[in-house]
């Protein structure tokens, strides 16, 4: 059956709160998942208190601080720091998005409460482990396939069939979607989740593309597409402000259009 | 979850993993039937629900005058098709989204059907004897 209980090993106990940083006129104070793979203990919920003068506006320039002037064992992935590359997709005061383009300031009340993304298993700390997702992504075979010869120049493709690719192509694959799909949650194994769906949908509408029936054909199963309940859970996510709950429902009106 | 000794561990890769058997080809008519039996019951819920409050107010002579009229009793024999085969196909979704072990959810998909055909034929078999004065 499903599971609706945390494993053992992954209820959340106890927690270190650190102390003020000396001198600070004004504190944020932050509560942050921790769990190490190497003491054996169970995860733990530490409360840090953050100099907000001397610390950059977003979340992820708190948890920089918090790593450089407080506790460097915080484990957390970041890179670009603007919404680009996806790599601090982290679930903050209840909503999975990603660390750097979230302020701390839209954080209402008290505490940043940071998890890593749901329902993944955890390397470290607010690092899940991924694997799943991005063999989900290779899946559906996310680049160009076509029998045609290649042409001497690019393939070539109208102004109004590149717009069909807008809001798809944008994707950067944070995984904030799917790890906010209950669906998914149950069923990973077999739902290939928003992400996954939204970049085969790109795929399957890139006019340039002459293995659109394979795509369909890859993806028409009772798990791999039609997992998805319209939840809409991933477009109220998404931090680029896409919507994969309508690239999913193209699908399936491709999927009923190519039978009737 | 942070569970490191939960997930069985397994030698084949993730591809081979989310490709495991391959899909199945099939959903697509499920997906469609479930929308149109949908569509089916909202425009049938309304007489459906005049003719039960009207069979509520009679007897047994009264209820078989009431169906033995073709439009009541083909508008009720539809509604039970329509609705019980929607009942079918969510429940198969509920089970499939719930139940993981594989055996207990090929057992719970078989009696799903069975309950489902079960209460249709019954339903079916009532307003037909009803409505033939049998």
């Amino acid at each position: 059956m499903v599971e609706f209980a945390l494993p053992k090993n992954s209820k959340i106990t106890g927690g270190k709160t650190w102390p003020k940083p000396a001198g600070a006129t004004e504190v944020r104070e932050f509560r942050v998942y921790r769990w190490n793979p190497d003491d054996g203990k169970n995860p733990s919920v530490d409360t840090y208190y953050i100099d907000t003068h001397d610390c950059g506006p977003m979340v992820l320039d708190g948890l920089i601080w918090i790593k450089n002037h407080i506790d460097p064992s915080l484990t957390f992935r970041r890179s670009c720091r603007e919404g680009v590359c996806g790599s601090c997709a982290m679930n903050i005061d209840g909503q999975n998005t990603l660390a750097c383009t979230r302020s701390m300031h839209d954080v209402k009340d008290g505490a940043v409460k940071i998890n890593p993304l749901p329902h993944q298993p955890v390397v470290k700390d607010l690092v899940p482990d991924l694997t799943n997702f991005y063999a989900q992504y290779a899946s559906i075979e996310p680049w160009l396939k076509t029998t045609s010869p290649t042409p001497q120049k690019e393939w070539r493709q109208s102004h109004e069939d590149r717009e069909k690719l807008d809001g798809l192509y944008e994707c950067i694959l944070c995984a904030c979607c799917s790890t906010s799909c209950p669906s998914y949650w149950w069923n990973s194994d077999r739902y290939l989740g928003p992400a996954a769906l939204l970049q085969a949908n790109r795929w399957v509408s890139d006019s340039r593309d002459e293995a659109t029936g394979e795509r369909l054909d890859n993806l028409e199963d009772p798990f791999r597409l039609y997992r998805c309940h319209t939840i809409m859970n991933c477009s109220k996510a998404c931090p680029k402000g896409l919507n994969p709950a309508e690239a999913i429902a193209e699908l399936k009106l491709k999927m009923v259009e190519r039978q009737i | 979850m942070s569970a490191p000794d939960t997930p069985k561990r397994s030698m084949r890769t993730p591809l081979g993993r989310v490709r495991n058997l391959g899909a199945a080809h099939s959903g697509t008519s499920d997906f469609w039937r479930q929308r149109i039996t949908a569509v089916a019951m909202t425009l049938l819920m309304i007489p459906a629900l005049v003719i039960v409050m009207m069979l509520l107010r009679s007897n047994h002579a009264g209820a078989g005058q009431i169906l033995s009229s073709p439009p009541v009793a083909l508008i009720l024999l539809l509604f039970i098709a329509a609705s019980t085969w929607h009942m079918k196909i969510g429940m198969q979704v509920v089970i499939e989204d719930y139940v993981h072990n594989e055996k207990l959810k090929l057992v719970s998909i078989m009696l799903n059907n069975f309950f489902s055909v079960a209460v249709a034929l019954a339903s079916a078999y009532a307003i037909l004897k009803l409505s033939s004065g049998v």
